[in-house]
């Protein structure tokens, strides 16, 4: 034991905390088995996608490829059949791209400007009407089906990109409407006061004082709403009519088309063209997502 | 430049009357402010005033127009917030003309009008930067800046000073009460902080449970208030209330402490006669309280000090009459004994006295 000096400096005395308790292991075993139990998957569809067909056929299916190619990517692409057409998935990109990027655009245009219509300028019945909208989000989509058909063709817009898109829509309003609603209902009513008193009337509050504050919630929507839309299977199937079909269904029909061997290759090759686009949402936006969640709780 | 007319001014939420029956005639060119604790419906005042909220029934004027039903920006009125709610993605010369734009002035009047409004709340170097780079004192001036660019008639402002330092808000106060006396503007103003609202008003209009309970200047409101809810809510520490009864003998009235010693109220203008036996409450200020006998006319009146708090230029003497709680201001270099018993003396002509009932001034 040293004793104190008046010059030297005072140590923290007992013993240091530990910093790597017996917790921690359990911890990091949690979460290194949970991280394999989605990565397993994965593995397996890439490796079997960059196998020819005869290294399959031998059922090794963790085997690393003996002669790497990205013949089954080329075939998934550009050849494979869906039904009567054999011209690869490619086609269905296209179209889940013409579906997807007008209905994002919209379903959030028309979200942030409902929900801020109901968090500022309160119209009478706003709470009653709000949990109408929140309400149809729990109905089964099922139950709306036959009717929205019955609508959407007697306005001609059955069976194209447009009917699609205003289903799409439709369909994201409540959660889009909620989403902007709770993030407007946390800016202070202080803001939208004092625009009033300014002069500022339903559009100009809205474009030029709300939303260039909404940019973290705009970013949620959009992740929300791309992964959705382009994940979505039912709609494309039922409203966008067989020229229009999306990826998803696309990927079906290649998945399910019967004659002949089953082309496992081909299948997984398309199955992860499928999913590039919500995994690149994701990797790119994985740090806006976090802090569009936070941002409702810290101040700025 | 306008007068405010309030008339029969009836606001409720839901089934809440938050305010009832209020009138208030505000003078071209007044400084109002109105006082009371949270919740007596000052703000919600304030805000009727603006546009921003429903009003019951009722009628607001301004400027001799009645605007019970106009849009806020067609009021004339310019509005400061406790938050200062400056728009975060603009620019401090953004703020300032987003008023402006609105109203579709041209460009060139609205660089002279943010210039001269920069100019007289010196913020001239800050007009480049966003609000989230200004102090609060800052943030607060460029509020002001945002009502006076609009030219308008009448400022509202709703606690404006409450989030600044105790520093800041002295400064900021004078230099209020300096831009009233430049601009000539009517102003009206909500507060909980009764230094303010002595400081800054020319009428301070007293609101508890939405009603206004006086509205005068704050040396009556401080001198003569009418009664108990704004004699102890105006004035820190608060007056001394002494429970007891009055006395008339002889044409002489006197007041009765719950003890029968009598001190004799030779001085007190009372509002109407007063009459022998009557239940009451005497208020006396700490202030106006003295330990020794000063002048002629002061009465005494018996009192058990117990704690002495220093507070530099004067000191507090807390004790008790009777068991009701008594506080003495004396002069920070007095020296008292404590615990000790003795007379203190005030002067009845600035006392008041209260019914006990109905809590009105006699």
């Amino acid at each position: 034991m040293a004793s104190l000096t008046a010059n030297a400096p005072v140590e923290p005395s007992g013993p240091r905390p530990k910093r790597i308790g017996p917790g921690r292991y359990g911890v990091y075993a949690f979460l290194i088995i949970s991280a394999l139990f989605f990565l397993i998957p994965l593995y397996v569809m890439i490796v079997t996608s960059l196998k020819p067909m005869d290294e399959i056929r031998m059922g090794n299916l963790f085997a690393l490829p003996g002669s790497p190619s990205f013949d089954a990517w080329i075939k998934a692409w550009s050849q494979a059949c869906t039904g009567l057409n054999c011209n690869g998935i490619h086609v269905g990109m296209l179209n889940s791209i013409k579906i997807l990027i007008p209905s994002v655009i919209l379903s959030i245009a028309v979200g942030s400007v409902t929900g801020y219509a109901l968090s500022f300028w309160r119209p009478k019945g706003a709470n009653i009407l709000f949990a109408i909208l929140l309400l149809g989000a729990f109905i089964p989509y099922q139950v709306f089906l036959y009717p929205l058909v019955r609508i959407l063709s007697m306005v001609s817009l059955y069976n194209s990109i447009p009917g699609v898109v205003f289903v799409h829509t439709i369909f994201g309003l409540p959660l889009m409407t909620l989403l902007f609603r709770n993030f407007y209902a946390g800016i202070p009513i202080d803001l939208f006061k004092a625009a009033r008193v300014d002069g500022g009337g339903f559009w100009a509050i809205f474009l030029r004082l709300m939303l260039p504050l909404s940019t973290p919630i705009i970013v949620v929507a959009a992740i929300l709403q791309i992964t959705g839309i382009w994940n979505d299977f039912l709609f494309g199937l039922i409203f966008a009519g067989r020229e229009n079909f999306p990826m998803t269904v696309q990927l079906n029909n290649v998945v399910n088309s019967s004659f002949g061997e089953k082309e496992y290759n081909v299948n997984m090759a398309a199955t992860i063209l499928t999913a590039l686009v919500p995994l690149f949402v994701y990797f790119v936006s994985g740090r806006w997502f976090v802090r569009g969640i936070a941002s409702g709780a810290v101040k700025g | 430049m306008a007068t405010v007319s309030i008339r029969d001014l009836e606001i409720e939420f839901g089934n809440l009357k938050v305010l009832r029956n209020l009138d208030l005639e505000i003078e071209q060119g007044e400084f109002i402010v109105l006082l009371g604790p949270s919740g007596c419906g000052k703000s919600t005042l304030l805000n009727a005033v603006a546009g921003l909220l429903d009003v019951s029934a009722g009628q607001i004027w301004i400027g001799g127009k009645n605007v019970t039903w106009e849009e806020p920006k067609n009021r004339g009125i310019g509005m400061v917030f406790q938050s200062y709610a400056l728009y975060p993605r603009m620019t401090v010369t953004g703020n300032l003309s987003f008023g402006l734009k609105m109203a579709k002035v041209p460009k060139d009047e609205i660089d002279k009008r943010v210039a001269r409004a920069a100019k007289i709340l010196q913020i001239e170097p800050l007009l480049d930067r966003r609000p989230a780079e200004l102090s609060g004192g800052q943030r607060q001036r460029v509020a002001i800046g945002r009502a006076l660019v609009r030219d308008v008639d009448v400022f509202l402002f709703d606690e404006p000073l409450s989030n600044l330092d105790a520093k800041l808000r002295t400064e900021l106060r004078v230099e209020l009460k300096r831009l009233h006396q430049g601009l000539g503007s009517t102003m009206i103003y909500v507060t909980h902080d009764q230094i303010e609202a002595l400081t800054l008003a020319d009428r301070v209009a007293v609101m508890n449970g939405g009603v206004i309970q006086q509205l005068a200047s704050p040396k009556e409101i401080y001198r003569r208030p009418v009664n108990r809810f704004v004699a102890g809510f105006v004035g820190s520490p608060s007056m001394n209330f002494i429970d007891g009864r009055l006395s008339v003998e002889g044409g002489v009235a006197s007041f009765e402490l719950a003890n029968g010693k009598r001190i004799d109220l030779a001085g007190y203008e009372f509002e109407k006669p007063p009459e022998h036996g009557r239940p009451a409450t005497l208020g006396i200020r700490p202030e106006q309280v003295d330990l020794e006998q000063r002048d002629p006319s002061s009465r005494p009146i018996p009192v058990n000090l117990t704690l002495l708090e220093p507070m530099g230029a004067d000191s507090l003497v807390w004790g008790d009459v009777g068991g009701t709680t008594f506080s003495v201001r004396i002069d920070g270099d007095a020296h008292v004994q404590t615990p000790s018993a003795t007379d203190a003396f005030f002067q009845p002509a600035y006392a008041s006295i209260f019914d006990l009932a109905s809590g009105q001034r006699l």
